[in-house]
Parts: structure tokens; sequence; C-alpha cells
């Protein structure tokens, strides 16, 4: 691969790719609130999605938790933790197994998608795009495993969690970090960022929303009210977003009611 | 004392003749789009069956409503917070669309478009869901119609609880009688409570419980919360819907659809004033047996000064006292004590209410062998059994349905004695508890039961709620991309939508 494709594929694409998925979750979030759900087929078809969903959400949770915490944590605090071939020992082992827990759910969920006839007839094309792009990334990951296998000094490790930090403290030229590594991982790396690109096109952005939020709400009631805002408005300035979803907290007894819009 | 009003509604099943106008209407209105065939927000059962979606009052089963823990406090039935979010991956109490059935279609064209034959073309049936062929419809909306299919089915009808209901199974014994349901609008909504998103919310104004579309991302627990199964999983869309109480005609002053079409005269819509702090209190009662009667300690009395000045603090408007001390809702519910809730013992302090049916007496009690009391036939003698009844509207309690039953009987002895015989008979109304007066009130109301009795309901106050000046250039409601599409092209995943009978 020339040096120039190199710099492009992995140098710029990137920032092409995160700029896309910051702006667009933005704006589909802010303008097309609608079309923003987890798009699930349960109802239609019980079968195989109790097992393929939780294995692939608890799976790919792991894995995405993994990714995020090898990458993303300082040098300092790693090299104070863990030593390079331990933490590449650590990512393999525990990342092997999520990503295999990950994949036979997703495979389990392609299937369905793709031959229950309830599903497939259903299914938008970018249900069945994305799903395929997850499946083909896991196995890119999974692959990687036998690959680290061969390396165990940690050395390719750290060079991959280098090029990944300069991306994100947009250190230049970190491209080059990545010549001469082995394909397989540089292929993950971009199907990886094509992910983040398209996901603002597709169901993922139901991440966005995993409601954990839930769990810190008083009481189990939601009430709204429309308050009279006419004399609040001579008070304070409002947006129109604050008229449309303004509540109020109201208490009965005991439960303590409050607003929802804190879901996402 | 926080007073809060709602528009609550009343079904006299006494009259309904089970002629799904409410269902129909309803739905040519608000679910004649894809991904809603399936749903009904309003449909007529006929009762015993197990009724749409199959078997949905077995709450061990669904799961559905609240739980009263042994501490005291009540929790969603299918489990409190951290349960609810371990199964959002898979939500093990959802139904299935079969539970409901396959919503169909027919291949109506091909009757116009089939060749000349030797035998008469057919419309053969079409699933809405894959467009492909159904050879065989397995079940529908309202497959139990009057008494379809066997006993052995209709009678896993989860009120047989505690009724010998073998012998309703003889055909001489056989009894029926129609539940038009909808979203109850609950004061304790357990749709709202196990939502994850907080997308579901009651409206503090008129008590209308919504689902804000944009809010909700799918997690789909509000389905297995609901005990009445009334919210649906909309697949096109990946939102769940739900009644929305013709909220936009009930601002207005207007009734519902299925309350301004309905033939029978059967619904009532009314404001009650409710104590909003007495509501953990009522769902918590630890005999189930006494919700009914804990439900209307929270309803607040609309002629008690006290209760209308409170009422006054809390912003209420003058026109919904006055429509809250004219409110059919109130006599039917709290003077009279005909109207029960649907099921009482879910614990979501239900706000459709009832009228329980009178039914023909039995052919024992018409011979003279069972006891006529003072002219009138035993209720124990009617043909629908009072624990039945007693099952579906007070958890079981026989005596406040027995009492409703005798009051309408009373009615009807004493306005056939007033105007076949031309004579009053005070003594009528006086054994179930009346006054002559009570019982002409009764009469016009639920006999004559003109349009402006049936329906009382004062107009939202919009112009106090919101600041128009500011919601100006908004769009108001859209399937999809806010106030952009004019180009018919979809940047986010957005589903044009058909109608139905574009599928095929």
């Amino acid at each position: 691969m020339s040096d120039y494709l190199n710099s492009a594929l992995y140098g710029w694409y990137p920032y092409v790719c995160l700029t896309v998925f910051a702006l667009g979750s933005l704006i589909r979030f802010d303008t097309a609130q609608y079309t923003w759900r987890s798009g699930s087929s349960q109802l239609l078809r019980k079968r195989q999605f109790r097992w393929g969903s939780n294995l692939f959400h608890v799976g790919i949770l792991v894995v995405i938790a993994g990714h995020f915490a090898g990458f993303l944590i300082p040098d300092w605090a790693v090299d104070w933790l863990i030593s390079p071939a331990q933490h590449e020992l650590l990512a393999m082992v525990v990342g092997g197994l999520a990503g295999l827990i990950a994949i036979i759910g997703l495979s389990l969920l392609i299937h369905r998608r793709l031959t229950d006839p309830r599903i497939r007839a259903t299914s938008r094309r970018w249900d069945i795009a994305i799903i395929l792009m997850l499946w083909a990334q896991l196995a890119l990951g999974l692959l990687t495993v036998p690959v680290s296998a061969m390396h165990m000094d940690g050395a390719l490790f750290v060079t991959l969690v280098a090029y990944i930090k300069g991306i994100v403290l947009l250190h230049p030229g970190v491209a080059d970090l990545l010549l001469g590594t082995p394909l397989i991982y540089r292929v993950h790396i971009l199907l990886g960022f094509t992910v983040f690109l398209v996901s603002p096109f597709t169901r993922l952005v139901h991440v966005w929303s995993a409601p954990v939020w839930y769990l810190g709400r008083p009481g189990f009631q939601v009430v709204r009210s429309r308050q009279s805002v006419g004399h609040q408005a001579r008070n304070q300035s409002l947006t129109v977003a604050d008229l449309v979803t303004r509540t109020r907290p109201a208490k009965p007894a005991g439960a303590k009611f409050r607003q929802p819009v804190t879901g996402d | 004392m926080k007073v809060r009003a709602q528009i609550a509604m009343v079904l006299n099943l006494d009259k309904c003749i089970g002629c799904h106008t409410c269902s129909v209407t309803c739905k040519n209105v608000w679910t004649s789009r894809e991904g809603m065939e399936y749903a009904w927000f309003n449909n007529v059962e006929t009762k015993p069956g197990v009724g749409y979606p199959k078997d949905w009052e077995n709450q061990k089963r669904w799961k559905g409503g609240w739980t009263r823990r042994k501490n005291g406090k009540i929790e969603p039935r299918i489990g409190g917070k951290w349960r609810i979010l371990s199964n959002i991956f898979a939500n093990p109490d959802l139904p299935e669309i079969d539970d409901y059935y396959e919503p169909f279609t027919f291949d109506y064209g091909h009757l116009q478009t089939a060749p000349e034959g030797k035998v008469m073309p057919t419309a053969r049936p079409r699933s809405l869901i894959t467009g492909k062929r159904m050879e065989k419809i397995e079940w529908g909306p309202n497959w139990e119609e009057i008494l379809g299919g066997e006993f052995a089915n209709r009678s896993k009808d989860s009120n047989f609880e505690g009724v010998q209901k073998e012998i309703y199974g003889a055909f001489e014994n056989t009894f029926m009688m129609y539940l038009p349901r909808l979203c109850e609008h609950c004061l304790n909504p357990a749709c709202a409570a196990v939502c994850p998103s907080g997308a579901i919310y009651k409206r503090e104004e008129d008590g209308i419980v919504l689902i804000d579309q944009d809010k909700c991302r799918g997690w789909r627990m509000c389905v297995s919360g609901c005990p009445y199964k009334k919210i649906y999983y909309n697949w096109s869309s990946g939102k769940s819907e739900k009644c929305i109480f013709c909220y936009p005609r009930i601002e207005a002053g207007q009734p519902t659809v299925c309350s301004e079409t309905c033939v029978g005269r059967i619904r009532y819509l009314g404001v009650i004033l409710y104590d909003a702090d007495r509501i953990e209190e009522a769902a918590s009662v630890p005999d189930e047996g006494d919700l009914y009667k804990a439900q209307l300690k929270v309803f607040l009395d609309p002629h008690d000064p006290a209760v209308q000045a409170q009422a006054r603090l809390d912003g209420i408007p003058e026109a919904w006292l006055e429509g809250a001390r004219k409110s059919p809702i109130w006599k039917m519910a709290m003077e009279w004590k005909i109207a029960f809730p649907l099921h009482p013992e879910y614990r979501t302090l239900p706000m459709v209410w009832y009228v329980p049916p009178l039914s023909p007496i039995q052919a024992a009690a018409a011979k003279g062998d069972l006891g006529t009391i003072g002219g009138m036939p035993d209720v124990k003698s009617l043909r629908i059994p009072v624990e039945y009844l007693a099952n579906l509207l007070t958890a079981g309690r026989t005596e406040p349905v027995t009492a409703a039953l005798e009051r309408m009987l009373a009615m009807r002895a004493y306005m056939r004695a007033k105007t076949v015989d031309g004579v009053i008979i005070d003594s009528i109304a006086e054994r179930v508890g009346l006054s002559g007066q009570d019982i002409e009130d009764m009469y016009q109301l639920m006999a004559i039961a003109n349009y402006e009795d049936r329906f009382v309901i004062p107009t939202a106050h919009r112009e106090t709620g919101e600041d128009t000046f500011q919601m100006r250039g908004s769009c108001g409601f859209s399937f999809g991309e806010g106030c952009s599409g004019k180009t018919g092209f979809g940047l986010f995943d957005a589903k044009k939508s058909k109608t139905p009978m574009e599928v095929v």
C-alpha cells in the first residue's frame, strides 16, 4: 500500500468518520427524533431473538468497553497497572471470549433476519447492511486474536494503542505507525471507523439512548403539566423546545414524580 | 390534598349491542397505517372468552400491572427498575404478534381481473406483514364473536376463577356479554412506570396518558407493563402507540370518536376530580378486593366547598369545576354506585368504568322455582353469574355488583309501573336505597341518554398553557423527519408510510 493511500485511509478517513458520526447523530437527534429507536423486531418473531439479542448485546458491550478502556486510558495509568504483554494477554482473553459470545448471538440474529419471512420483509436496507457489517467487524476482531498470539511481547499492541490515541489526540502523522502492521488489523480498523461513519443513518443510534437514567428516576410515575407559562415567559426567556417538553414535578404521597426529559 | 381533574369514561354494558362501530371508527381515524394494522385502540370482546390479545387477563402469564411487595410498597409485576433494565435486550414477557393476530387483507383486485372461468373467483387472504399468501387465517381481532369457537377454549377466560364454569358450557346455561375495551388512562399507570425512557406520561390537566413519540425508543416494556394490553408496538415505526383518548377532540370539548359514534349511546364522558396525594395509598391497599372502594376514596366531591377551594388553588379552571358538578361519571360511579373499574386488582386505578349488564332470568326463575323479591327477580337468578361480573369489575367482591344490578332492576320496575301502570311506587326505589327522583335521574341519563347529558366536557385552556407566539413556525405532528422532507429524500432511515392496501 502506498504511503499516500495509507495516510488517506488512516490519517484522514477516521476524522471524516468521526465528524459524520458526531454531527450526524446530533442532527438526527435534533431534527428527526421520531426515527430514533432500537427498531426491535421481537414482536414479529420471538424465535431466536432472546438468545441472539442477549448474547450479542452482552458480548458487544464487553468488547466495546474493552476497546475504550484499552485505547483511551492514559499511558501512565496503564503502565502503572499492567505491562504491555499482560495488557495484550488480557485483551486477547477477555476480548476473545466476549467477541465469541457476541458473534454467536449476532449469527443467530442474522439467520433470523435473513431467513424469517416476517423479519426479512420488514427489514430496512440499513438493517441488513449494518448487521452484516457488525458481523464482519466481529469476525475480523476475532481473527486478530491468533495473529496477536504470534507476537506475545506486546510491542504490536503498543503500536496500535499509540495509533488510536494519536487519532483521538489529533497527533499528526500517526497513520505511519500502521505501515508494516499485519493487514488484518488495518482492515479491522478501517471497518471500525466505517461503522462510526454509517451509524447515524442506521438503528445503531439507539446506543446513545441506553436508558441507564431510569435507575435514577425517583418513584415510578411521570406526570406532565401544561402549566401557565405565559407569566414565566415574561420573566425568563424560553425556547420552543422548553415549551414543548416543559414538565413539572408533581408529588403524590411518597413517590416522587419527576419530569421525563432526561431519557437520553 | 392535590386536586387534579380527569376526563373519565363510563360504558353502560347493559346497552352495548356489540356492533363494533366504536372499534371501526377508531381504527379508521387512528390506526389504519402500516405497522398498526393489528392494533385496535378500541376493541369489543365477547365475554366469556380469552380476548384480544389472547389471554390478556392472565397476569400470571403476561405480568401486567402492579404487585404489592411484603413491605407494603407496590412495584410493576414485570419487576423493579433493575430487572426491567436487565431484560432490555429481549423482553421475556412480550406477546408475539400471533397472540394478537397476523394482520391480513384480501386480494380484492382479483375479483375484477380474474379471467372468465368455470368457478367464481375468490379473494384470498394475504399477510399485511410479509405481503405473502396466507393459506389459513388462524385468529383475528374478534375471533370469539358471539360465542364463536368451542367452550373449552373460551372458558380459559380468567374471570371464571372461583366459578364452577362447567355448567356454562351447556347450551341452556350459556351466557354472553360484550366488553368494549380501550386504554384505561389509569391514575397509577403501570405503562408509564415501566418505560425506561420516560416517554409515557399522564397529563396533569385532563388525565390522558400519552406516549411521546419522539422520546419513545422502542424498549417495549410498556407492552408488558400494561395489564390491559392496550399498548401496541408499531413494528414499522419502532415506537409504541396507544389510545390517545382522542385528545384533540377532548381539548375542543368534543367526545372521543368511539363515544361520538356509539349507536347504542352507551358511553359517557365527564370530569372527575381526584386527589393525587392519595393515589399511592389507594393502589397499595393489602387486599385486592378493597381496591374498588379505595379508588372511590381518591375521587373528590365537586360539591364540597373545601375541594373547590383547593381545586382553584391547584389551577383547575372554573369551567372544569362546573363540569365536575354536572359530570355523568360522578353520578354513576359515586352517587348511584352502578359503575365499576375494570379489573381493579391490577392496582392501576383505571379511569374507564363499566355499568354491569343485566341479563335474562334463567328458565328456572321464570317458572317460579327461584325467588323473586317484590316483583323483581333476584339478581342471583340472572343468566350472567354475578361472580363472573365481580371478577371482571370488583376483584371478586359480589356485593357492589349485586347492589348495582338491583338498582338497575329497580329502575326498570319503577319506570314500568309509572309509564305502563300509571302508578308511582316509591318503595321500589327505597328498597335499593334510592329516592324516586334518583330513579328518574338514572332513567334520564341511562335510558334516554341525551347527547348533552352523556358528554359533559369542558374545553382545554390552551390559551393559558402555551405561548403561541413562541410556538409559531413549529411543524406540529409529523411522521418522521420533523418539518423537513419536502424533497421526499429521507436521510435518517425514516420509512415512507404506506396505506395498508399498497402492500398487496
